[in-house]
């Protein structure tokens, strides 16, 4: 089980690979599409990299509602209890 | 009068040289870029040729990691000639809906498109990436320069195997002369030195099985050719209507004075032994460029090294060309770089492009022997063009039949 904190840090990872994105501009608040300007493609990529990486699964219809990173991290973090 | 043609922009990558003056700077020396192949899986798989022509710099020295991350190797090569080609070309300001890219392929995504085989089978449809598809496509070097450019007058693939990148030329000519385009990012990309068209090729004869000495398995007219070497990379030319260029004080090249594309309708694979559809090729061209046999100093031949393929292009020159075909210093540079498939018509047009400007011809490596019925003047030292108006030619021929040939001059 790992933390809010960590399940953060490790989106962001994922989310610099894809997109090339400083780890740091990755917070809480940040829409995906609006403020880090991820396509839906890039979106999908990072979605299944986080469920390979947290061991979670999100389903497909599930996306559309993780709109900011936070809400990908309370999603996550529910999964994983 | 058709709108005439120039070139104003190179650019490669390559087995000899991962741009353009370090390409043509080898490709005067005479090197082989055939190498062992490193990588576990010739082992794993067995495969018969051990050998093949990669490129010298990897594109991930020159793109970023994100954008190579969405490339596929193809798409990789293409976009780093088409940015030197671009840089070269100088073009600074450009109207956008009157820049065309024609860049081809022969065969497109093939690692992409094999890897995401091996993912879904391995673990699953889950994992298959999402940019599978936009990076399998054959298009996906076209419209990936596209979008680079910002090009917006039409992104074309010709697809004709081993003449695509000739092919690409032919397209983005017709886009100029007939008024749809005043610039045309042209060019081919091949990446496939994969273990399956390895094996594919392997599987048809095509290869040389010389594995013990790579660097001389490539032997353009030598009486020991005994098959081609798969090469890899690409090839991008800037061409541009005359009067654009001329208004923005470029740098010309050479012009692009004519083009052609034929079907010999024969064999899916074998070339017509008689040449008919390559002759027919080569005296479109020389009729699209209203040059004249005797006008042609050079020839960049198609010339890949396989015993059944490099005779009857020698024919069709022969009946194109007439008793003038033994005045001509025929360069077969797939001796240095190996046969780079769809890139190999883009990267030879290139050299065919310089060899005009710098009026040297590149060399063929190799030539021990010459097949005595295929009795061409090769060029195997470096040697210089004549002086005064001269044309040069680039042959590329396709399995399916295609034949596609172009015409350079100097301006």
């Amino acid at each position: 089980m790992a933390s809010n904190e960590e399940i953060l840090s490790g989106l962001a990872e994922i989310v610099n690979e894809e997109t090339g994105l400083a780890p740091e501009s990755v917070e809480m608040d940040k829409s995906f599409t609006d403020d880090l300007d991820i396509d839906s493609i890039s979106m999908m990529t990072i979605v299944v990299n986080a469920e390979e990486k947290f061991g979670v699964r999100i389903p497909d219809e599930e996306v559309k509602n993780l709109k900011t990173v936070g809400d990908a991290v309370n999603f996550i973090s529910g999964a994983q209890a | 009068m058709p709108r005439k043609v120039v070139i104003t922009g190179l650019g490669a990558t390559t087995p000899i040289g991962g741009d353009v003056p370090t390409m043509w700077a080898n490709s005067l020396k005479g090197v082989s870029g055939a190498r062992t192949i490193e990588a576990d899986w010739v082992q794993r798989y067995e495969l018969p040729v051990t050998f093949a022509a990669q490129i010298t710099t990897p594109a991930s020295e020159v793109l970023t990691r994100v954008e190579a991350k969405r490339m596929d190797p193809s798409t990789q090569f293409a976009v780093v000639a088409s940015r030197e080609a671009w840089r070269d070309s100088g073009i600074e300001e450009v109207d956008k809906d009157r820049l065309a890219v024609a860049f081809a392929t022969g065969i497109g995504g093939v690692w992409t498109l094999l890897d995401a085989w091996d993912t879904l089978r391995e673990k699953g449809p889950r994992r298959v990436l999402p940019m599978t598809v936009p990076m399998l496509m054959p298009n996906g070097p076209a419209a990936a320069v596209s979008l680079d450019l910002g090009a917006r007058a039409g992104a074309h693939t010709p697809v004709s195997a081993c003449a695509s990148g000739t092919e690409a030329l032919h397209v983005g000519l017709d886009l100029i002369r007939s008024g749809k385009a005043d610039v045309v990012m042209c060019g081919g990309a091949e990446a496939a030195i994969h273990p399956m068209p390895i094996a594919a090729f392997a599987a048809m004869q095509a290869l040389s099985r010389r594995n013990d000495e790579p660097e001389l398995a490539s032997r353009p007219y030598d009486t020991d050719r005994n098959g081609f070497v798969m090469g890899e990379g690409a090839g991008a030319l800037v061409i541009e209507a005359e009067e654009h260029a001329l208004a923005r004080g470029a740098r010309i090249y050479a012009e692009l004075a004519g083009t052609s594309v034929t079907a010999d309708a024969y064999h899916i694979t074998a070339p017509d032994p008689e040449g008919l559809g390559a002759t027919r090729a080569l005296k479109a061209a020389l009729f699209d460029a209203r040059a004249q046999a005797e006008d042609v100093v050079h020839v960049n031949a198609h010339a890949t090294s396989t015993p059944v393929g490099d005779k009857p292009e020698y024919t069709a020159l022969k009946a194109a060309l007439g008793s003038h075909v033994h005045d001509v210093a025929v360069s077969a540079t797939k001796s240095q770089t190996g046969h780079l498939l769809g890139a190999s018509g883009a990267v030879e047009a290139v050299m065919t492009v310089l060899a005009i400007h710098e009026r040297k011809a590149p060399v063929t490596i190799n030539l021990d022997n010459q097949d005595p019925e295929i009795p061409l003047d090769v060029v195997t030292a470096p040697r210089d063009l004549p002086q005064g108006d001269i044309v040069a030619l680039s042959n590329s021929f396709g399995f399916g039949g295609h034949n596609a040939v172009i015409v350079v001059r100097n301006v």
